[in-house]
């Protein structure tokens, strides 16, 4: 099993989230963020005074899935988020050690 | 008893109209002053706080509320206890430079006793008003590090030994009435007097920690122009209402506030879109607020296209001085009070005497008077206000400074005013 974190603008939140629904993903978390890579921040300017924001607003999105789902789960993210302008956002894979549905006790795939 | 008093005041009206206006009653003066005195509290509560709040930081926010709130509450008790009488009562042989006890707490007052042709009540009531602006425009001075208790007692004593003095000398029968300066809603006794009083405190409080080079951007824009509005709409009464007549006065100071307001605005928004290459929000309500405070002094006399060049000439005087205080001065008055207020009423009071003049559009000045005497008037009761304020000011500082200290420590400051003084939040988060 695996940890698809993906890091996302967040006006494209919607796209992804019925892109993933479409092949079958059944949940997904999604938190707001900050952050900033390369795309870095941008200027505000309040009666003269310039101020660097330097944070970004994001949406973190964090899905598990099995692990023959993973590569189409990664295309399909990446295909719905991607505007070809800097700040599109990230994706990390990580290692799943176990999953448990709190309602029934199951563990594992059956929990996904 | 009510309505036949009405109806002789109704016969007398009708038969003598010149004469019935001297000392009767006239309801329909009274119902405006009676709504404008709403207005001009407005503008206080909750207009000017919700301007101020918006533009601090989220931490800070419930301590300009609470500041507006309570200037609001002791001035009308210090209004009461003496310092409407020291402006507006008889001064006997002090009358050119203070007025009198005589109507502290207000012994003889009925429902019977009028000002002029509205009931000393409702005058009383509406003067408040202007008392309580004053001191609470200064908040934005010094906002975001000092001390509640030393902003009580700076407050209370500035209301006493600056406001009251220079109220008197321009509204109350002193020494510059006499002179015949024109100062029609208080561009010199509110705009000047808290604008210079604003530099003053922040200088003696110092800046900010972290001013310029941390960003203290607005926490609540929407906050921030929703305030404007309501000082827009409450600034009728301010103006309009300071005829004290509901006539066409009236309606002409309504008009040039509005033009002023607009034009302001406008030439603000206008300078930061050339400069900066956007129109931003807090600009063109900044602008409103100079146009506004610029055109006070000036509402009763002048006419349309008058406040058309006040207004303009507001919104850049204003933009290059708040630039001019801020950047290259680097002084930390935090919401830009002395520049904005400050300035904007020394432009209007100097132009009230030009654009007066019936030939430019005014109301005209007095007979015999010519532009260039009455500007020096002007200047005169300018000058003596700054020196006045700025004086008094300082000394009020130092000894609050000395009594109880001024400012909050370093780290009270970081925490925010509204945990450390008023154990509040103003955002609960999850």
């Amino acid at each position: 099993m695996k940890l698809i974190t993906a890091i996302i603008k967040p006006f494209k939140m919607d796209d992804v989230r019925e892109a993933l629904s479409e092949i079958g993903v059944a949940g997904v978390t999604a938190t707001e963020v900050k952050g900033f890579g390369r795309q870095k921040g941008h200027t505000e300017l309040y009666r003269g005074a310039e101020y660097v924001v330097d944070f970004l607003p994001k949406v973190k999105l964090e899905i598990a899935v099995a692990d023959d789902v993973v590569d189409k789960a990664v295309k399909t993210i990446v295909d719905a988020a991607n505007t070809g302008k800097i700040g599109d956002g990230k994706i990390f894979v990580t290692t799943l050690e176990q999953v448990i549905r709190i309602r029934t006790g199951e563990t594992g795939e059956d929990a996904i | 008893m009510f309505n036949k008093n009405n109806n002789k005041l109704l016969l007398c009206l009708t038969l003598f109209p010149g004469i019935a206006m001297a000392d009767s009653l006239n309801q329909a003066n009274t119902a405006w002053i009676l709504t404008a005195t709403a207005l001009v509290l407005f503008m206080t509560i909750p207009g000017l706080s919700l301007f101020y709040a918006g533009l601090v930081r989220s931490k800070n926010v419930l301590s300009i509320l609470m500041q507006c709130f309570a200037i609001t509450c002791l001035v009308s008790i210090l209004w009461l206890a003496g310092v409407y009488s020291f402006i507006f009562a008889e001064g006997g042989d002090l009358q050119q430079f203070i007025g009198g006890a005589s109507k502290a707490f207000l012994p003889d007052l009925g429902t019977e006793s009028l000002t002029g042709n509205i009931p000393e009540s409702v005058y009383f009531m509406f003067q408040m008003t202007f008392a309580i602006i004053t001191p609470a425009l200064i908040v934005g001075a010094f906002a975001e590090r000092m001390k509640f208790s030393a902003m009580l007692w700076f407050s209370g004593l500035w209301l006493c030994l600056v406001y009251m003095p220079i109220c008197h000398w321009i509204w109350g029968g002193g020494w510059l009435t006499k002179l015949g300066v024109m100062d029609f809603a208080g561009g010199i006794v509110i705009h000047i007097n808290a604008g210079i009083a604003s530099l003053v405190a922040a200088l003696v409080l110092g800046k900010r920690k972290g001013f310029p080079t941390t960003p203290m951007p607005p926490h609540n824009m929407t906050m921030v122009v929703t305030g404007a509005g309501m000082l827009w709409v409450g600034w009728y009464g301010f103006n309009a209402g300071s005829a004290l007549t509901a006539d066409g006065r009236a309606g002409m100071a309504m008009i040039v506030t509005h033009i002023g307001a607009s034009c302001g605005a406008l030439t603000w928004m206008f300078i930061e879109w050339k400069r900066f290459g956007k129109p931003s929000v807090l600009g063109i309500v900044t602008g409103m607020v100079a146009g506004l405070g610029t055109i006070t002094p000036a509402s009763g006399f002048v006419g349309p296209a008058g406040a058309m060049v006040i207004g303009v000439t507001a919104g850049t005087v204003c933009f290059f001085a708040t630039q001019y205080v801020k950047r290259t001065l680097k002084i930390d008055d935090s919401l830009d009070v002395f520049p904005v207020h400050g300035i904007g009423g020394i432009t209007g009071s100097l132009l009230t005497g030009v654009f007066a003049a019936s030939n430019l559009g005014g109301l005209g000045l007095a007979e015999g008077v010519t532009i260039s005497h009455q500007v020096g008037v002007q200047a005169l009761a300018i000058l003596v206000t700054i020196l006045w304020s700025s004086l008094f000011s300082y000394l009020i500082l130092k000894a609050v400074d000395l009594g109880i200290g001024l400012r909050v420590t370093v780290d009270e400051e970081v925490q925010g005013l509204d945990q450390v003084l008023h154990e509040e939040t103003g955002y609960l988060d999850l």
